[in-house]
């Protein structure tokens, strides 16, 4: 029952004839189907998750993952196509809470705390938890507004000059100052793919959140940009929490401490990145990360 | 295998000529469709503005009015005999027409309405009186049209409203340039009348300016709260389901069953005032709602997720998501949507019959409880008049709502344009 699931895994991604069967039936031999490999838990982390399972309607997207992230670390999710880091990422803040269909059971306790608790209210939960999606989406607004909005809405300063100080900060903490100080009224639509990025994540470090969530911040930039956003994000690690979901293995392997991998929905290993990419422990992590498919 | 490559062009090729007719054939039919319906636009304008043109223009006759103390001497001036100052006037010119029915025949050449153009005068300005004044009065529709060329002189008398004995009158009147054609002030200025000549469409701009003024105020936040609830509130279930269904079927109601609703439910159950473009604009309002809401809908749904996200990202409440981001991004869109329906609204006539406002009313209205009647209804009253001259009225006024129709429309492709793709 459980080899068929993982063959049909294997079909589904199109290298049924590279993986043989011997080799998976060999991968489940060694580490229990239902068991997240590696050290899932740390000493002090800043979210917890336990058993946490995702349906969309009917289907589950996530099983039973159980998994901490770390205070100023950069936890690297990656995974196949389709195996629910995504979903597992917007977790986080509860942004799954927009698709009416989604169902989510388990825990998630920051600061001790279960965001899923019917008394968290989401708001101030998100400002906690700011998000940087995949693809660049400045508002329709200048510079400064875009930077400015979470500030203002949520209440941080009411003087004009401390919001300046906040944008002005912001826009460094992105490495986006120098490039935008003299243009701050014109539209942020009218950034490269790569400054639009960058502004996305300063809009998101102004409401000051603890933890940063990106969600393949880079796959819609040219390398040049992707170093520049990559550098930020291992700056930003001093002041923040970073969970970040990626599709490039190398990129996992430069800016992260800890690496999760993710396959149909299962957390399958969590481990420190130099020794998921040079050790990996389990099977699928190995195929995954040598290219035998994904 | 060369062969078959060779047979594979070969039938590729003989089909090729038939594919290229078909699709030579296509095109040819929508441009025959395209030209079709120009034409008949064509057709269509070429109609009302040829019918129409000539209403802007209007016959007057310049007459010597000698404004005699005596008949002016009454303690209000209002009610004196200003009649007989155009009559004598008349008389004046025409000194060698003595009989009774004569007489009348000559004073029935200039409009009834001359005499209430004196009248005005007077009350603005009495020191006029005593002395003789060259006063340009309305002809009569009767003679404008003679005058335009509608009334031929070679039809018998006995089959036009003109004798023969008027057209020599008017004849001398124009040989003596006492008979001018001066730009029609009054159709702009003038409410409706029994009289062509002194009708206006005014009373009825004033009254669609109203009623759409209320159907502006209550359809446009109905209609967007719905949209927006609908859209972004409402959770999916059947309920919803129901309630967009008959959105969509809202739409398509034939627009005299709201005129019912709004006879029944406005005028019997609320008592509120007949033929008031309160009524009317309430009625409209029901009959625009489903456009607006469609309209406005689909407006929200085309703003892009990620904007959404975005501020949903940074802990913007449901509320601010919107009203901050989502509305102004569609809001070119519903007031696309809200134009279009404003538009429809305005050439709407059938509701409007139905709760009253295809009165008379020579009155301008002042506000939206006075009776009035709006432009398309005005253009079914006149069509509906007997008197030649209304033909021509009917038709100067479709050019009015036509030009207030593409002058909204136009506005709407402007906007859209405008604020097209910002994101």
């Amino acid at each position: 029952m459980a080899m068929d699931t993982v063959i049909d895994m294997a079909d589904t991604f199109g290298v049924g004839k590279q993986v043989h069967e011997q080799e998976v039936t060999k991968a489940l031999s060694r580490e229990d189907d239902s068991q997240t490999v590696g050290a899932p838990f740390v000493d002090a982390p800043r979210m917890v998750c336990r058993d946490v399972n995702v349906y969309y309607g009917e289907k589950q997207a996530i099983s039973n993952v159980s998994l901490d992230v770390a205070e100023h670390e950069v936890l690297a999710m990656i995974g196949p196509s389709g195996c629910g880091k995504s979903t597992f990422l917007r977790c986080l803040n509860r942004m799954n809470d927009t698709v009416d269909i989604c169902r989510v059971t388990g825990e998630i306790l920051l600061d001790g705390r279960n965001i899923y608790d019917k008394s968290v209210d989401v708001v101030p939960l998100r400002a906690q938890v700011g998000m940087v999606f995949q693809k660049p989406n400045p508002f329709p607004k200048s510079i400064f507004e875009n930077v400015a909005y979470g500030p203002k809405i949520h209440g941080l300063t009411n003087s004009r000059f401390e919001l300046q100080d906040i944008v002005e900060d912001s826009l460094k903490k992105a490495g986006l100052w120098d490039e935008v100080s003299d243009r701050l009224d014109q539209p942020g639509t009218g950034l490269s793919g790569g400054q639009q990025q960058r502004l996305c994540i300063a809009r998101a470090v102004a409401v000051r959140p603890e933890v940063i969530l990106m969600d393949e911040p880079c796959s819609a930039l040219d390398p040049i940009a992707t170093a520049t956003v990559e550098d930020l994000i291992t700056e930003l690690r001093e002041h923040y929490t970073i969970v970040i979901v990626t599709h490039n293995m190398q990129q996992a392997a430069r800016i992260s401490q800890r690496t999760a991998y993710f396959h149909l929905g299962r957390l399958i290993e969590v481990n420190p990145t130099d020794q998921v990419f040079t050790n990996p422990r389990h099977r699928l992590t190995e195929d995954y990360i040598t290219g035998r498919f994904g | 295998m060369k062969t078959e490559n060779t047979s594979t062009m070969q039938v590729v090729n003989s089909g090729l000529a038939k594919r290229y007719a078909k699709e030579k054939r296509f095109r040819m039919l929508g441009i025959g469709a395209v030209v079709i319906s120009l034409l008949f636009l064509v057709i269509l304008f070429s109609s009302i503005v040829g019918n129409g043109y000539t209403a802007f223009r209007q016959s007057v006759i310049v007459l010597d009015i000698h404004f005699d103390k005596q008949i002016l001497d009454v303690s209000n001036l209002r009610s004196a005999n200003y009649a007989k100052l155009v009559k004598d006037a008349m008389s004046g010119l025409f000194p060698d027409v003595t009989g009774r029915s004569d007489k009348r025949m000559l004073h029935r050449l200039v409009s009834s309405g001359a005499a209430f153009q004196l009248q005005k005068m007077i009350i603005k300005d009495p020191s006029l009186i005593g002395r003789t004044v060259e006063v340009r009065v309305p002809a009569d529709d009767e003679v404008d049209m003679f005058i335009k060329g509608y009334i031929p002189r070679n039809v018998p008398e006995s089959e036009r409203r003109i004798s023969d004995q008027q057209m020599a009158w008017i004849d001398r009147l124009v040989d003596s340039d006492r008979l001018e054609r001066r730009f029609n002030t009054t159709f702009f200025t003038a409410g409706d009348s029994r009289e062509p000549e002194l009708s206006g469409i005014k009373g009825a701009v004033t009254g669609s300016f109203f009623t759409l003024l209320v159907t502006l105020v209550l359809s446009f936040p109905i209609g967007v709260a719905a949209a927006v609830y609908l859209e972004e509130f409402a959770p999916v279930n059947r309920w919803t389901d129901f309630v967009e269904v008959n959105i969509n079927n809202l739409a398509a109601v034939p627009s005299i069953v709201f005129g019912l609703l709004g006879l029944a439910v406005f005028l019997n159950f609320f008592g509120f005032p007949r033929s008031a473009p309160l009524v009317g604009g309430m009625v409209l309002t029901l009959m625009t709602l489903p456009t607006i809401i469609i309209a406005s809908r689909a407006s929200l749904k085309s703003v892009p997720p990620s904007i959404r996200e975005a501020a949903l990202g940074i802990g913007a409440s449901k509320l601010q998501t919107i009203t901050h981001h989502v509305l102004p991004l569609a809001m070119p869109g519903m007031m696309t949507g809200t134009i279009i329906g404003m538009a429809q609204a305005l050439g709407e006539t059938a509701p409007l019959l139905m709760i009253g406002m295809v009165a008379f009313i020579v009155d301008i209205p002042g506000g939206i409880t006075d009776p009035a009647t709006v432009l398309p209804v005005q253009i079914y009253l006149w069509a509906d008049s007997p008197e030649r001259a209304f033909v021509e009225r009917t038709s100067a006024a479709i050019m009015i709502l036509l030009a207030f129709l593409i002058l909204m429309n136009g506005t709407a492709v402007l906007l859209r344009r405008k604020f097209e793709r910002r994101w």
